[in-house]
């Protein structure tokens, strides 16, 4: 901030590419890198595995010829960096290779079961979001200056004991209580639209309570900053104030953190897909690591990686938007 | 020791040790007293319902579930301790990798560890676990490595907090190696807010670990950990839903107890803190009067031309023993066109006296005066749409900070647009032109362009000059500037004082300038009041500043201002001795402990603010007297006084 505020006046103007050129390349840049990792390890995965992958998905007593023949069908007795080639060009062909178990294509068991995942991770994303950020900026106004002290220590305790709760016992939790003993909504399949209530419910529930958690505490942190005094020094209403001058700041703040846990609230659905039987992708990875169908694994990896990488992408461009700093600092 | 002792003080700490110490003993010795109860089969008794004998039913081979998780305890703890030091180790090898191997390969090792990062731990698992294959062993070493990217991120920022200190630097000058240094030096410097930062990652190394057992990814029959338990329980929940609850909410507390003892520990400890400070609530004298005993104000009735009339006027907080004024009872008013100045050091209520007559002093301030007008309105008065439109148009602040008092996040001309938008009823397009306009005004080159940036575009003296045409989007009657330029570079400094001066004379628009800059105040102002422990101790024309000052407060401050006659062989004059503490203002005058004429009466009778014919105002039993040099002198006189 210094730095910036003793950087010469006036002939900027025009000279650089416009920031946001910069921010595109330098993001776009990152994304690539780290899409080629996570691309390089779900391909080292495989190999990895100690013994023979195909062995181990065929079964002991699956006859050495039939193990030679698939082995030999899938290229794995080629030098490693003609495999990693081959698998290179396939991915972006859209091809991710043959089930070893049910000898179907893996990208139609993906693009099969990835609706299911993406309708269950995107609502509770935006549950998370559209239940945390009014609950933290109301919690936030509410106890600024050591106002409601007694309010700030009960949603404080409420919202780190909701944050650790891991999501598959919230929804054990939730099954029981409105499954079992209510018996007021189904706690298995996605068939009916109020069959989403509970798997989004048991996602969504840790995630706002630490965003909330986090708005709160930015929120209150921003309304003592000076542009908040210069705002009120304007006369401008409470309502202006709070929204227009201390939300934005307090959401960029927030966002950077926030943004590795809505990541996390991705990868949650493997655990809640389990817990409610759900036909998305999460539940097919487990089954696939136990019957050891690894090309449906290294794709499914593939592809919840990339979902993590996009969150993160998008939490970055929603920050440039909000707050124009971020253009400049580290993109 | 003792910074332990805080954690065991909140309830939430206490509870969170008690629970942390009965899991560990549990898992120590539930499996010596009960491993035969939790693996008698029982076929003629599945599946049973809670009931007196069996606490949470029993499993499909009859066996009782309350004895097997209590039993399963151990594994459960173990296994989560294992993948928590595989974490740590494998952190620490990381995260101490790039101060090792120098300063590129560094820099490739943390590329690594941010991108690794970023992937959520749960998905990190399931990759080694296909790795390192399905049971205990792979899912320790799944979780482990999984944890490791946190932890070695961790160690990283730690340990490049130290390697920047002085000893390291010392060190490596020294010739010292890098590993002796990170072993010697390093090390034992960040232990502590590894190991906190450990006890929280095995609260989550157990519930990651619940999870991997649950997917019937980790523990394989016939062991069984807490999440294998939850596992078969869920199966079953329709016929006994305790087989499944009963795993789940020891997964719960055990998980729970750790990670909430683990940030007690690092509250306690200090080692983060989440959390906003704030000034204990105490029970506040709202009804009391203001301290108005020995404050003598100047005219009964303000004249016409009356910009800002402040009587007795009074801040104060809520202390824990009572509340604490800093602000005590000051009385002045500003005639149109005239610029006032307020000096101080810092803590003598001058900033705050600007805040309580812009009705800026937010809670738990408390502003009370006997008047407070602007413009003849009444600002002590309920907050209304009309007093709002009057400050907002009437009244413009600068503040210290140009920086910081802008919106990061806003255009400047927004910024400046708002004001007439919300004031004086403009839309969106006439706000911007009048900004762009007002950006003119305070000579802002290429107005329409710079209305369209943010802030950090704008230099720091552009900045404030914007912050200054900010106040004048309405008609101000008043500009009241609190340190205006003490953030500034010394060469912009000049052009926002030459700017205020240009608008005061032009617009005949006052001025009530603070600053605890003497020089500063000298050479923009008409008058000057000098304030002192949240009194006003001088008032007097700025031109007299220099001679005719007669408080010995104001001499002093006068005095320590180096001027081109100053003598630079000899030390920077300073005033001795420290501002008086909002708290603890002692009898008397407040500033009888540091001055030289100070004499028995200065200590026991605080001296009223006198007016003399030509409405100078000073508030001092001694005011003019000669100040002797020797300091002999005034303990004579001291023991004279006796």
């Amino acid at each position: 901030m210094s730095v910036a505020s003793s950087v010469a006046p006036a002939p900027r103007v025009g000279v650089r590419p416009h920031p946001w050129v910069w921010f595109g390349v330098r993001r776009l840049g990152r994304l690539l890198i780290s899409l080629w990792v996570l691309v390089t390890a779900s391909f080292l995965m495989i190999h990895l595995i100690p013994g023979d992958a195909v062995r181990a998905a065929l079964g002991p007593t699956a006859p050495p010829d039939l193990v030679a023949s698939k082995r030999l069908e899938m290229g794995l007795d080629d030098p490693i960096l003609v495999q990693y080639w081959h698998y290179l060009q396939d991915l972006v062909t859209g091809d991710l290779g043959t089930s070893m178990v049910s000898n179907l294509p893996v990208t139609d068991i993906v693009a099969q079961r990835l609706p299911a995942t993406l309708a269950l991770a995107l609502l509770a994303f935006a549950a998370a979001v559209l239940v945390s950020v009014p609950v933290g900026v109301t919690m936030g106004v509410l106890t600024r200056r050591g106002h409601g002290r007694r309010t700030e220590l009960a949603f404080t305790s409420t919202s780190v004991v909701l944050g650790i709760i891991p999501d598959f016992l919230v929804g054990v939790g939730v099954v029981y209580v409105f499954g079992v003993k209510l018996g007021w909504l189904p706690v298995a399949g996605n068939e009916t639209p109020d069959a989403y209530i509970l798997p989004v419910l048991a996602l969504a529930i840790g995630p706002a309570a630490i965003l909330a958690r986090i708005i709160r505490v930015e929120m209150v942190a921003v309304l003592e900053a000076d542009f908040v005094r210069t705002a009120r020094a304007k006369r401008l209403p409470a309502r202006t104030i709070y929204l227009r001058h201390a939300l934005p700041n307090a959401l960029t703040a927030s966002l950077t953190i926030g943004g590795l846990i809505l990541g996390t609230l991705v990868a949650g659905t493997v655990l809640v897909e389990s817990v409610f039987a759900w036909p998305g992708l999460g539940s097919t990875i487990v089954s696939s690591i136990l019957n050891k169908d690894y090309q449906v694994v290294q794709a499914i990896v593939l592809v919840y990686g990339a979902g993590v990488l996009l969150v993160n992408t998008t939490v970055d461009v929603a920050l440039a938007l909000l707050d124009p700093r971020s253009l400049i600092r580290e993109g | 020791m003792g910074r332990w002792r805080n954690v065991l003080r909140t309830p939430l700490g206490l509870t969170a040790t008690v629970f942390t110490v009965g899991v560990l003993a549990l898992a120590v010795v539930a499996p010596i007293l009960w491993t035969d109860e939790a693996n008698a089969v029982d076929t003629s008794n599945i599946l049973a319902s809670p009931s007196a004998e069996h606490w949470a039913g029993t499993d499909n081979l009859g066996r009782d579930i309350f004895y097997r998780v209590l039993v399963a305890t151990r594994l459960t703890v173990r296994l989560a301790l294992s993948a928590t030091a595989l974490a740590v180790v494998v952190g620490l090898l990381i995260g101490t990798a790039s101060f090792l191997l120098g300063r590129r390969a560094g820099r490739v090792v943390n590329a690594g560890v941010n991108i690794a990062v970023a992937f959520p731990g749960l998905l990190l698992a399931l990759f080694f676990a296909v790795i390192f294959g399905v049971g205990a062993t792979g899912a320790v070493l799944a979780i482990g490595l999984a944890g490791a990217p946190a932890f070695a991120r961790l160690t990283q920022t730690l340990v490049a907090s130290v390697a920047a200190r002085d000893y390291v630097a010392a060190a490596q000058v020294a010739g010292v190696g890098r590993v002796r240094i990170l072993l010697r030096h390093v090390l034992p410097n960040i232990s502590e807010p590894l190991v906190v930062n450990a006890t929280i990652g095995a609260g989550g190394a157990l519930l990651s670990f619940a999870g991997l057992s649950f997917l019937g990814l980790g523990v394989q029959q016939p062991a069984y950990d807490w999440g294998r338990l939850l596992y078969d329980g869920i199966q079953a929940i329709y016929v006994n839903p305790a087989a499944a609850l009963a795993p789940g909410a020891a997964v719960l507390v055990a998980g729970l107890a750790f990670n909430l003892f683990g940030e007690s520990v690092a509250k306690g400890l200090g080692v983060q803190t989440i959390g906003v400070q704030s000034l204990p609530e105490t029970a506040t004298d709202r009804g009391e009067a203001p301290d108005v005993a020995h404050q003598t104000s100047a005219t009964d009735s303000a004249p016409t031309d009356t910009v800002l009339d402040v009587r007795d006027l009074v801040v104060s907080f809520p202390g824990p023993d009572g509340p604490i004024r800093p602000v005590r009872g000051v009385s002045f008013s500003v005639r149109r066109g005239e610029a006032v100045g307020v000096v101080g050091e810092s803590g003598s209520g001058k900033s705050l006296t600007a805040l309580a007559v812009t009705r800026l002093v937010g809670d738990p301030g408390r502003v009370d005066a006997e008047r407070l007008e602007l413009l003849g309105a009444d600002l002590l008065a309920e907050d209304t749409k009309a007093q709002r439109h009057l400050l907002g148009t009437s009244l413009a602040m600068v503040f210290q900070d140009p920086m910081t008092s802008f919106n990061p996040t806003q255009r400047i001309g927004g910024q400046l647009a708002e004001v007439a938008r919300h004031h004086q009823g403009m839309n969106r397009k006439e706000a911007l032109a009048r900004a762009v306009d007002r950006l003119d005004a305070v000579r802002i080159d290429q107005p329409e362009q710079r209305a369209h940036q943010y802030p950090h575009e704008f230099s720091g003296g552009m900045r404030q000059r914007a912050m200054v045409g900010m106040g004048l989007m309405g008609e101000p009657a008043l500009i009241v500037a609190d340190e205006p330029t003490t953030a500034l570079d010394v060469t912009v400094q000049q052009q926002v004082l030459d700017l205020l001066k240009a608008i005061r004379e032009e617009d005949g628009v006052a001025l009530v300038l603070i600053s605890h800059d003497v020089t500063v105040v000298a050479e923009v102002c008409n008058r000057v009041l000098v304030m002192y422990a949240g009194r006003i101790v001088e008032d007097l024309p700025a031109a007299d500043l220099a001679t005719g000052a007669r408080h010995p407060y104001t001499r002093a401050l006068v005095a320590a201002v180096p001027d081109m006659d100053t003598d630079l062989d000899r030390p920077l004059a300073v005033i001795p001795g420290r501002p008086v503490d909002p708290a603890d203002v002692p009898v008397g005058c407040a500033y009888a402990a540091r001055c030289p004429l100070a004499s028995a009466r200065c200590r026991e009778e605080d001296p009223p603010l006198e007016s003399d014919s030509l409405g100078r105002r000073v508030a001092c039993w001694h005011a003019g007297e000669p100040i002797a040099l020797e300091i002999e002198d005034r303990e004579l006189e001291d023991v004279k006084a006796r």
